[in-house]
């Protein structure tokens, strides 16, 4: 097994023209680490991998791999290894000669070879496929092959650019702890890019949120969903209910937001805004779908807030109610399924209430567009 | 399956109209264009020189001794075997082939480069640059080499003038202009078909090679050269039976010397006014041309389907 690498992005600017793809990004990704980057489309974290693995030199800043500084190292000098979004199998190369490929450019007999294939034939449990063309695989087995081809040369870093948006539901998800699997076996530095954040959130030790080439927050998933840095990360990663207002009063950790639709309510200030909040300022409080239930006590209180059901949904695992939320937006609650019977409260007002530690204040900002 | 139900399907999956427009297309295409006249051709080159009245005559009868004449030469000539004609006409081979190899040569990294840039506006000025010359005819573009290979023509002129050269070099004569001009009349043919393929190739496959490490000869080698064969193959068929089957050009650009076996065709077609022997000479030009291409086709393990492509 591999010590796993560090990486660490130092200052990194990327510029394509006018264009900033990627600002100010400072991330250190420790060796052996499961590290995503999770953002939506074109928000430059493809970009940030393509700087990593050499296809790309940043306008500015470094790239360090290992301590060391890629500067003018290809992407065929770099101890890494991509896994393309489309896996760029090689149709006309039998799986075997796939996995490999790596050896033969430097070199080795094609007994080594083949004795290599095997190995790795048998770690992803395709042995038996050896002689095959990759048109010749489903979907899952051609990741797998991706996979082994990448891990074939040995890389400290590996590199996964959306590798799993092109499967099913039911294999994506297998393909999650495959993944995860491997990864803990070989032990390297694992760098995952994503729009998904159930991926992110089930795979990472430790996940980069990216907006518009800016990296919002980094940090463990759990931090990232109940402790988001900004409003894009609050609103970005899961579902959550927006109210918009000002601070109407702090309060050590907590603060009070007078919301522009149910007056006051109280909620925990964000470890990356405390300190830094006035009464007065712009804010916003994020509260999730789980974190409401319905109050038994209907007086007024300053974690309880009353609205109109619209319209209700079975999920499964658990109610849906929406009921009238701020700004024409529907406020959803998610109520788990477990087994209680439950009246239609169809266009009746209900009133919700939380506990303060479960909602978020932020300053007001640019939101995830659904 | 039965013709009946081939033909019912066949119908049933064009309609009536257009269906029956490809059938009298093709067929006119492929038995009144191709087949029937080569058919003529095959059984001119099998009959005796006559004058036309005694054609059909008694003495109309196969022969195979245009076939014979080409091989071993006239009665009482001077060498066993017809060593002129022979020797145009491996020499036109070796040319043709040599063409098809200088075309190959130009047009890969043409080729790769259109193909790959996803560069829009410039690559379309390229392509346009390349067709445009095309809108000239052969004919008119033949003399411009001419010109400009000539003893004082623009090459010799500017090696003249740079001191490189003290004596103007004959390029007619050693058969560079002829060579240039039949590599450039047939490049187009090389490029499309090579870019058509080409433009297909996943760019991600190259940086997956460029990413294991690969240096760019081995990823021309592994990954696009192995993608483009149908198209290399399918280039280098048609510029190779063409330049066999050029007449203009060597008509034009040839040396004094040397000739085309085409031009040998052409005399007994014209000059020489025996259409047996033209058409017997033809027919072993085509047929030898044909066999090179499958016997490479097969050396290279390309399959016929792949040129279609």
């Amino acid at each position: 097994m591999k010590k796993g690498v560090a990486v660490n992005l130092e200052d990194v600017w990327i510029r394509f023209g006018d264009f900033v793809a990627v600002r100010e990004a400072n991330v250190n990704i420790n060796g052996g680490e499961f590290f995503s980057f999770l953002g939506p489309s074109g928000c430059g974290k493809t970009t940030i991998l393509r700087a990593v693995s050499g296809f790309l030199e940043p306008s500015q800043g470094r790239v360090m791999i290992g301590g060391k500084d890629m500067v003018g190292f290809g992407p065929n000098k770099r101890p890494t290894a991509l896994i393309f979004q489309n896996l760029a199998l090689f149709p006309l190369m039998k799986v075997w000669e796939n996995i490999t490929f790596s050896l033969e450019v430097k070199g080795a007999s094609k007994k080594d070879r083949r004795k290599r294939a095997d190995e790795l034939l048998e770690m992803i449990a395709l042995s038996d496929q050896s002689e095959k063309l990759p048109s010749e695989l489903s979907g899952g087995q051609k990741q797998r092959v991706a996979i082994a081809r990448a891990l074939c040369a040995q890389p400290d870093v590996l590199l996964l650019d959306e590798p799993l948006s092109a499967l099913d539901l039911k294999l994506r998800q297998h393909m999650r702890t495959e993944l995860r699997e491997i990864q803990r076996r070989v032990g390297i530095t694992f760098i995952y890019i994503t729009h998904d954040q159930g991926e992110a959130l089930t795979m990472s030790d430790s996940v980069a949120v990216m907006r518009a080439g800016i990296i919002d927050q980094v940090a463990e998933g759990q931090a990232i969903y109940d402790d988001p840095a900004t409003a894009f990360v609050a609103s970005f990663v899961g579902e959550n209910n927006v109210m918009r207002g000002k601070i109407a009063s702090l309060d050590g950790k907590q603060a009070l937001i007078a919301t522009n639709r149910t007056g006051e309510l109280i909620a925990r200030i964000a470890s990356s805004a405390q300190g830094s909040m006035k009464v007065g300022d712009d804010a916003m409080m994020f509260v999730r779908p789980e974190a409401l239930r319905i109050a038994k006590d209907t007086s007024e209180a300053k974690n309880r807030l009353s609205a109109k059901v619209r319209h209700e949904e079975f999920e499964g695992q658990s109610y849906n109610v929406f009921l009238d939320g701020d700004a024409g937006k529907e406020l959803k609650m998610s109520l788990i399924n477990v087994g209680q019977q439950r009246e239609s409260a169809q266009g009746q007002n209900l009133t919700l209430e939380y506990s303060p530690d479960q909602a978020v204040v932020l300053p007001a900002g640019e939101l995830a567009s659904e | 399956m039965d013709i009946r139900k081939i033909f019912a399907d066949y119908y049933r999956r064009n309609g009536t109209g257009l269906g029956t427009f490809l059938l009298i297309a093709v067929f006119f295409w492929v038995v009144v264009l191709i087949i029937l006249p080569q058919l003529s051709m095959l059984d001119f080159s099998f009959r005796h020189h006559l004058p036309p009245p005694e054609m059909g005559g008694p003495k109309d009868t196969y022969t195979i001794e245009h076939y014979k004449y080409l091989v071993f030469g006239a009665k009482g000539a001077g060498s066993a075997y017809n060593v002129v004609d022979l020797g145009v006409f491996v020499r036109t081979l070796v040319a043709a082939i040599f063409v098809t190899i200088v075309d190959l040569i130009l047009c890969y990294p043409l080729a790769y480069y259109l193909g790959q840039t996803k560069g829009g506006g410039f690559t379309r000025v390229l392509v346009l640059l390349l067709i445009i010359p095309y809108w000239v005819n052969e004919i008119l573009r033949a003399f411009a080499f001419r010109i400009i290979f000539g003893d004082s023509g623009l090459i010799n002129e500017v090696l003249l003038n740079t001191g490189t050269i003290a004596q103007p070099i004959d390029f007619i004569r050693a058969n560079i202009a002829l060579y240039a001009g039949l590599s450039y009349a047939y490049i187009l043919l090389m490029i499309f078909p090579i870019y058509n393929v080409i433009e297909s190739l996943d760019r991600n496959q190259i940086e997956a090679a460029r990413d294991m490490g690969a240096p760019w000869w081995r990823i021309h080698w592994r990954i696009v050269i192995p993608y483009a064969k149908p198209g290399i193959s399918s280039g280098c068929t048609m510029v190779f039976m063409l330049s066999a089957g050029a007449l203009a050009a060597p008509q034009i650009l040839g040396g004094p010397s040397s000739l085309w076996f085409t031009q040998i065709i052409y005399q007994w077609f014209n000059s020489g006014g025996n259409w047996p022997r033209g058409a017997a000479f033809a027919i072993v030009l085509l047929v030898t041309c044909i066999i090179i291409v499958l016997s490479l086709m097969r050396a290279f393990k390309v399959k016929m389907g792949d040129i279609g492509k």
